[in-house]
């Protein structure tokens, strides 16, 4: 995975003209997200039915895509086995940049009710890969799932694009898996 | 007495084979759109037709069985629910069952009769599942909006009776969690009602009789009643090959012995029979005979006067010192228990025959001579979900 | 036929091979010497009596604490012809297990003992494709077995949970943050 980052991406001081750019780009990354189906188990049917007409996922412009190449969001549903893991480090290594995982259940966030006696079973997702929303529940309700969603759409509405990383509130921005080219977030 | 016949593994066989230098070897899986799941399937092709199948589980073996040897029976039940989570009410009624069975524990009719409600309406919203996603794989979107728009409506039922959409946690040894509240007669009827004159019609209409479905999958996937029978293919995968035959009739549970309904068989009406289409036809065919099972239990519950759903639920379980297999008829096939119990609150052994790993062992005989795209027909068509197959 | 009628064909048939029996209970079963259950399961299918077409359920069950120490093998036969049921038993040793394979009379014996491989050790000689099903290819140790402990790693991964995960979960803990805590952008002036 390249370090690689453009000639404009996070070059740019605070001001008007780059906090407004970086809005609006903001907002139409945070508007069509495309996500793609990583159902691994119950919290599958969850995400299935959230896209289905009555928990609708279209109006939020969130997608469903069946490859990694093509979509911004992977939403880890379901528990994640050893046998399984390499292969998620994998199609999070296949998914371009920027990207974002969503963990959804309590399996993929932390082995779920498997933790104590699964021995086949990963203990939490962010074993091998960096998640950036944890929604809990087993299943998730759709609601809760679409929650998760739109707190993602807000950590994506404060990234900076254009702008330069570092004086940032919280760690809600610039935590990323290439952490080695930004300062540590302020704790 | 003939001695049994020597099996040769045709995957390695083939891959000494020398004509075959043409070959490739095309992954699917573990993660793809169509697996129904985490399930890798390896295909040796030529060109477009596919010589051997391998399928690959395990991506989701989360260790049932283990779990059910450190935990007590009541606390079973969640990771029961958890195996076929797109049908949890049938997998609890299974190994609820089981264990009354070496209990000898007898629930009333009540309950049983509310247990048969609960059966039948996860069969409607398991085989709405299982035929919208499969017709969703073949390329028809709708019918799979259609069908969650429905299954919906029976998730709302189950939500308004013990709290939980998907996985419930219902049926308890002994009884049940919840008894069914105020209404629910009523509101099942109203779904039922427009069940039988929407979705069911609407269904055959839109896809079930639909030449392009039709020809795309009538002579696909022609699975014979030996190879059925001597891969334990169960449940409508079996009954789509013309085997008659249905646990509820056969080794009736819960009362099912006095409720009137048909065994719906694959008729071969397009192609041979025992095609992936049969087996489609078996589960859509089923939700009306669910239908028309939930008609007669609902007219009962209305005659019956309520029970307490927690009469028989021991305060702790403590099967005796022995052992039962016992199966019942869920959504995908006969979910059978082999429960050994040492007397202690916790079982001794638990082994889950899931229908669908069985379904999944006759794959590879089924899958040869196909093209690609027909392997995604087989795979839809057997109706497998993979936390049942894994455990 | 009941069982008791089954249990007498196969004595008449294999006399000594078949070592014991337990017909009451609800799942009545016969124990078969382990080297002839191939023979056995052959008959069971061929015999126009018992017909027994379809193998229900293969299963392997470790017994450390018996004397003397076995596992066993339970096939739970079923007939499409005659709808009865009967189970046949093998012991096998705890170490060094193997018993011949059935996959030559009923095709799904070929994964239910790939399964019982994979995580009792049970090695089922003849058998075709005798590979793990579903644990990984590199997994070291047979889970199901009573004395299977956690490895701390698998391939660098966690595999027994951490002593942390261990005190929160059993212990308890207030989580701060959930689905009712406000963003920053929002807060309270007062918190």
């Amino acid at each position: 995975m390249s370090q690689t980052t453009g000639l404009i991406h996070n070059k740019f001081g605070d001001g008007l003209v780059f906090t407004s750019a970086d809005q609006l780009i903001n907002w139409s990354r945070k508007n069509s997200i495309w996500f793609m189906t990583f159902g691994l188990a119950c919290c599958a049917i969850e995400m299935m039915a959230t896209g289905g007409s009555r928990y609708d996922l279209d109006r939020f412009g969130i997608m469903p895509r069946g490859t990694p190449r093509q979509s911004d969001l992977m939403i880890v549903a379901g528990t994640v086995t050893l046998k399984m893991a390499t292969r998620i480090k994998r199609l999070y290594e296949q998914m371009p940049e920027p990207k974002y995982v969503l963990s959804m259940g309590s399996c993929a966030n932390n082995g779920g009710p498997y933790w104590r006696y699964g021995y086949h079973v990963l203990k939490g997702v962010d074993e091998v890969i960096p998640v950036d929303v944890y929604v809990p529940g087993c299943p998730p309700r759709p609601e809760a799932l679409l929650y998760g969603l739109l707190k993602l759409q807000e950590k994506i509405q404060e990234d900076r694009v254009l702008r330069r990383r570092g004086a940032t509130v919280g760690s809600l921005a610039g935590a990323r898996l290439d952490g080695a080219a930004d300062t540590p977030p302020a704790k | 007495m003939a001695a049994s016949e020597t099996v040769v593994n045709d995957w390695d066989a083939r891959a000494n084979d020398a004509d075959d230098m043409d070959e490739m070897v095309l992954n699917m899986g573990p993660q793809h759109p169509a697996t129904h799941g985490v399930l890798r399937v390896e295909l040796r092709t030529d060109g477009e037709i596919v010589k051997a199948a391998r399928p690959h589980i395990g991506y989701l073996h989360r260790c049932f069985e283990k779990h059910c040897e450190n935990v007590d029976y009541p606390g079973v039940m969640p990771y029961a629910d958890r195996m076929d989570y797109c049908a949890a009410m049938g997998n609890t009624l299974g190994f609820a069952l089981t264990v009354e069975k070496l209990c000898g524990i007898q629930v009333s009719p009540y309950v049983d009769t509310v247990r048969v409600v609960m059966a039948e309406l996860q069969r409607i919203a398991s085989h709405a599942v299982a035929v919208g996603t499969y017709t969703m794989d073949i390329g028809a979107f709708t019918p799979f909006l259609h069908l969650l728009r429905d299954r919906e409506k029976i998730l709302d039922l189950f939500e308004w009776t013990c709290g939980a959409r998907l996985l419930y946690n219902y049926n308890w040894v002994g009884g049940v969690s919840h008894d069914l509240p105020d209404g629910f007669i009523r509101a099942t009827r109203d779904l039922l009602r427009e069940f039988d004159a929407v979705t069911y019609p609407e269904l055959l209409d839109l896809i079930i009789h639909n030449r392009i479905f039709v020809k795309r999958l009538a002579h696909v996937g022609v699975c014979s009643p030996e190879l059925a029978i001597s891969h334990d293919l169960t449940g409508p995968n079996l009954r789509g090959s013309g085997v008659a035959r249905d646990l509820r009739k056969d080794t009736p549970y819960c009362g099912y012995e006095t409720y009137d309904f048909e065994v719906c068989v694959g008729q071969g009406q397009y192609g041979p029979k025992g095609s992936c289409f049969d087996r489609n036809w078996v589960r859509v065919v089923e939700m009306r005979e669910s239908s028309r099972i939930l008609h007669q239990a609902l007219d009962r519950l209305e005659k019956m006067e309520k029970a307490d759903v927690h009469e028989k639920v021991p305060k702790r379980v403590k099967p005796p010192k022995g052992e039962v297999y016992f199966r019942t008829e869920a959504p995908r096939g006969q979910l059978g228990y082999y429960l050994v119990s040492d007397g202690n609150i916790n079982p001794y052994r638990v082994k889950v025959k899931s229908p669908c790993f069985t379904a999944m062992s006759a794959f590879h005989h089924l899958a040869k001579g196909m093209m690609i795209a027909d392997i995604i027909a087989l795979i839809g068509s057997l109706d497998i979900v993979l936390g049942e197959i894994d455990r | 036929m009941d069982p008791r009628a089954i249990h007498e064909t196969l004595v008449a048939k294999f006399g000594d091979t078949i070592t014991g029996a337990f017909l009451e209970g609800p799942s009545p079963f016969a124990v078969v010497a382990k080297d002839a259950i191939a023979e056995v399961a052959a008959f069971c299918k061929a015999s126009p009596d018992l017909a027994f077409d379809n193998l229900m359920c293969l299963s392997g069950v470790d017994y450390p604490k018996e004397t003397p120490p076995r596992m066993e093998v339970v096939y739970h036969l079923y007939s499409y012809t005659h709808l009865h049921t009967f189970a046949l038993k093998v012991h096998v040793p705890r170490e060094g297990p193997a018993v011949p394979t059935v996959e030559g009379t009923w095709g799904v014996a070929n994964w239910h003992e790939r399964e019982c491989w994979d995580l009792f050790g049970i090695v089922f000689t003849g058998h075709s494709d005798m590979r793990r099903i579903l644990l990984p290819d590199d997994w070291e140790g047979h889970p199901l077995r009573r004395d299977w402990q956690d490895p701390e790693y698998y391939n660098g991964l966690h595999v027994k949970p951490t002593v942390q995960m261990a005190e929160r979960a059993l212990a308890g803990e207030v989580i701060g943050v959930g689905p009712f805590d406000f963003t920053p952008a929002n807060r309270h002036v007062d918190e």
